[in-house]
C-alpha cells in the first residue's frame, strides 16, 4: 500500500483499522542469490539498493533480534557531511544528499529535519582548522558556514560565553545537517525492500558459515543452514564475532558508546550543538527531549551498556557547554556496540573468502551513512567493483599504510 | 567497574586508562616483517566474553596491568602486574 495524505484520512475515518503490515514476516528459502547479515539500517538499505539500482530481489535479510535491535536504533539521529579527508568526504556528500530525497523514495516519513549542526570551537587554532575543514567542505560541493563568537551568541544566547578557560570562538555550521528519526529510517527501509521482495528474516542469527574451497557457500543460521551466491555482513558492533566464524581477523575494538534523552521541554535548540573542548553534542527531538552524548566509554565492550564514570563526564561537560541544562531531568540512558577501527574510518569491501563481503567499522558515525553505504554496498555486491564514493574504505588499507584517520590519533580505537 | 590493583587493592575504573588487547605486549622484532607489524598494530580478536587487556594504573601506583574482564557483562575476573607473571594475550 502506498501511503499518501488520502490514505491517512481514509484509515482516519475507518478507525486505524486497516492498515496493513509494513512487511511479510517469510519463511526463509534453502537458497538466495545474496543474503545479508544484519538488519539494521546499513543492511537493510543495502537490500533496497539491490532491488532499486540492480534488479537484484532474490534477497534475504538475516536479522539474530528484531530489525533495528542495533545501533540504528540507539543512535543519536545525527545526518552531516563535515568531513575533511579526501576519501571520506564525498561518501558522506552523496549520502546527505540521498538523505534528501530519501522520504520520496522511500515513500516514508523518516522526519528528516535540516536544523543544522554547529560545532563549537574554542581557541585561534581550532578556528582556522575550522575554516580549513569549511573550505574542504565547500570544495566537495557541500555546504558550511564559519561564524564568529557573536553569531553564535545570536544563535544559542544560553550557551556559556563566560567560561575563561574555554571561551566560545566561533563555530562551523552546516546548515543542511540536521537529525532524522532512526526507526523510521530503519522501517521505510524495511518496508521498501520488502515491496520489491526481499525477505526480511527476524530472530534468525548467523552461526558459522559453509566454505567450500575459499567460496562462501552460503551461513548456518539458528533457523537452519541457508545457501547464498554472495553473503554481506553489515553487523555493525558484532563485526570481529561474526567474521572470526569465516576465519578473518579484523581492524576493529567494539566499545560502548551511551547517550541520554530528558524529559519533553518546549523547543529550545535551533540545531545539532556539539561542544568543542569535550566530547559533548546536543539536539533536541521533535518530541522536545534533549537528546545527547559524548566519548565511548574507551574500553572493549559487548554489554551495550556503559558505566556511570562516563555518565558523569557526559553530564559535566553538557553543564560547561550550556549550564540551563542541569535544569533538566534525564529520563533515559542506554549505550551501543559500537564498531571501532583503527583509524575511526569504515570498511566497505571484498573479504579474503570469495563471495563473501564486509561493510562495518562504522565507530559512532554510521547513522549518517546508512542511504550511502547501503548504496555502496550494493553495489559492490552487485558488480564486484568499489562504488567510486567508498573506494577509499578498503579492508587491506591499514596492511598498505592508506589510512583514513579523520582524527589523526593513530591506532588507538578508543582515541577516535 | 571496579579493578583489583594487586598493588593497590580494589579501585575505582576512573583511576585506569586502558590501553586495549594484552597481545599489545608481544611486539614484533624489526625482522618479523610488514605483515607481523601490520597484525600487531592493527588486528585484534576483539572477543565477546573473556578479554585480556592492558590498564595503565595512572591516579594510583602507576602500574602498567593485565585486567581479565568480561566483555559481554563487565564482570573483573582479575588483574595482574604486566611482565609479573601476566602473559599478554594471544
Ligand atoms: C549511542 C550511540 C549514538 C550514536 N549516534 C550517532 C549519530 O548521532 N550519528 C551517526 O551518524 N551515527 C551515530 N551512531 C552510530 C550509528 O548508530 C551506527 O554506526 C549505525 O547505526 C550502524 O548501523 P548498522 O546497520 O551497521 O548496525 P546495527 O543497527 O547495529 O545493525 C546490525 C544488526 O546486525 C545484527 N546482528 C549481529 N550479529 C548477527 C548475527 N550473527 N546474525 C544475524 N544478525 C546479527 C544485530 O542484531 C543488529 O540488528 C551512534 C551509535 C551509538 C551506539
Ligand atoms: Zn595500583
Amino acid at each position: 500500500m502506498r501511503y499518501s495524505g488520502l490514505s491517512i484520512l481514509r484509515n482516519a475515518l475507518s478507525g486505524q483499522k486497516h492498515w496493513a503490515p509494513a512487511w511479510r514476516e517469510p519463511a526463509p528459502k534453502p537458497q538466495y542469490d545474496v543474503i545479508i547479515i544484519g538488519g539494521g539500517g546499513h543492511g537493510l538499505a543495502t537490500a533496497w539498493y539491490l532491488a532499486r539500482n540492480h534488479g537484484i530481489t532474490n534477497v534475504a535479510v538475516l536479522e539474530r533480534s528484531y530489525l533495528g535491535a542495533g545501533n540504528s536504533g540507539r543512535n543519536t539521529t545525527i545526518v552531516r557531511s563535515n568531513y575533511h579527508i579526501a576519501g571520506n568526504e564525498p561518501f558522506y556528500a552523496h549520502s546527505l544528499k540521498l538523505w534528501e530525497g530519501l522520504e520520496q523514495d522511500l515513500n516514508y516519513n523518516v522526519m528528516m529535519s535540516q536544523r543544522g549542526v554547529l560545532n563549537l570551537c574554542h581557541s585561534d587554532g581550532q578556528f582556522d582548522f575550522y575554516a580549513r575543514r569549511g573550505n574542504a567542505m565547500r570544495l566537495h560541493g557541500e555546504d558550511a558556514v564559519l561564524i564568529d563568537r557573536e553569531a553564535v551568541r545570536g544563535f544559542a544566547p544560553y550557551l556559556n560565553f563566560r567560561d575563561e578557560r574555554f571561551p566560545i570562538r566561533g563555530g562551523l555550521l552546516q546548515p543542511r545537517g540536521g537529525t532524522a528519526r532512526h526507526d523510521a529510517v530503519v522501517w521505510g527501509y524495511a518496508r521498501a525492500a520488502d515491496s520489491r521482495g526481499v525477505d526480511l528474516i527476524q530472530n534468525c542469527e548467523v552461526t558459522g558459515f559453509r566454505i567450500e574451497n575459499g567460496r562462501v557457500r552460503g551461513v548456518e543460521t539458528t533457523r537452519g543452514y541457508i545457501g547464498a551466491g554472495k553473503v554481506g555482513m553489515a553487523v555493525a558492533g558484532r563485526t570481529s564475532e561474526v567474521a572470526r566464524m569465516a576465519g578473518l581477523r579484523l581492524p576493529i575494538e567494539s566499545q560502548v558508546l551511551q547517550a541520554f534523552v530528558t524529559e519533553g521541554l518546549k523547543p529550545l535548540l535551533p540545531s545539532v550543538i556539539t561542544y568543542g573542548m569535550g566530547h559533548f553534542y546536543i539536539s533536541q527531538s521533535d518530541k522536545g527531549g534533549l537528546v545527547f552524548g559524548g566519548d565511548i566509554d574507551f574500553y572493549n565492550s559487548y554489554a551495550a551498556r556503559g558505566n556511570l564514570p562516563m555518565v558523569e563526564h557526559v553530564m559535566e561537560a553538557g553543564m560547561a557547554m550550556m549550564p540551563m541544562i542541569g535544569r533538566a531531568r534525564v529520563l533515559r540512558s542506554w549505550g551501543g556496540i559500537a564498531d571501532m577501527t583503527m583509524d575511526g574510518s569504515p570498511i566497505i569491501d571484498r573479504t579474503p573468502v570469495e563471495g563473501l563481503f564486509l561493510d562495518g567499522g562504522w565507530c559512532y558515525g554510521g547513522f549518517k551513512a546508512t542511504p550511502a553505504s547501503g548504496w555502496a554496498f550494493a553495489h559492490l555486491l552487485a558488480t564486484g567493483e568499489s562504488h567510486e564514493t567508498a573506494r577509499a574504505f578498503r579492508l587491506d588499507r591499514f596492511a598498505t599504510g592508506h589510512v583514513l584517520d579523520e582524527e589523526g590519533t593513530g591506532a588507538q580505537p578508543n582515541r577516535h | 567497574m571496579r579493578i583489583p590493583c594487586p598493588l593497590c587493592g580494589e579501585r575505582d575504573l576512573r583511576e585506569f586508562t586502558p590501553w586495549g588487547d594484552a597481545a599489545l605486549m608481544h611486539r614484533p622484532g624489526f625482522d618479523a616483517g610488514p605483515e607481523a607489524a601490520h597484525a600487531y598494530l592493527h588486528l585484534r580478536e576483539n572477543p565477546a566474553g573473556p578479554h585480556r587487556e592492558l590498564s595503565y594504573h595512572e591516579l594510583g601506583c602507576a602500574a602498567w596491568l593485565v585486567v581479565t574482564r568480561n566483555t559481554l557483562t563487565h564482570e573483573v575476573m582479575g588483574a595482574a602486574l604486566a611482565g609479573e607473571g601476566a602473559e599478554g594475550g594471544a
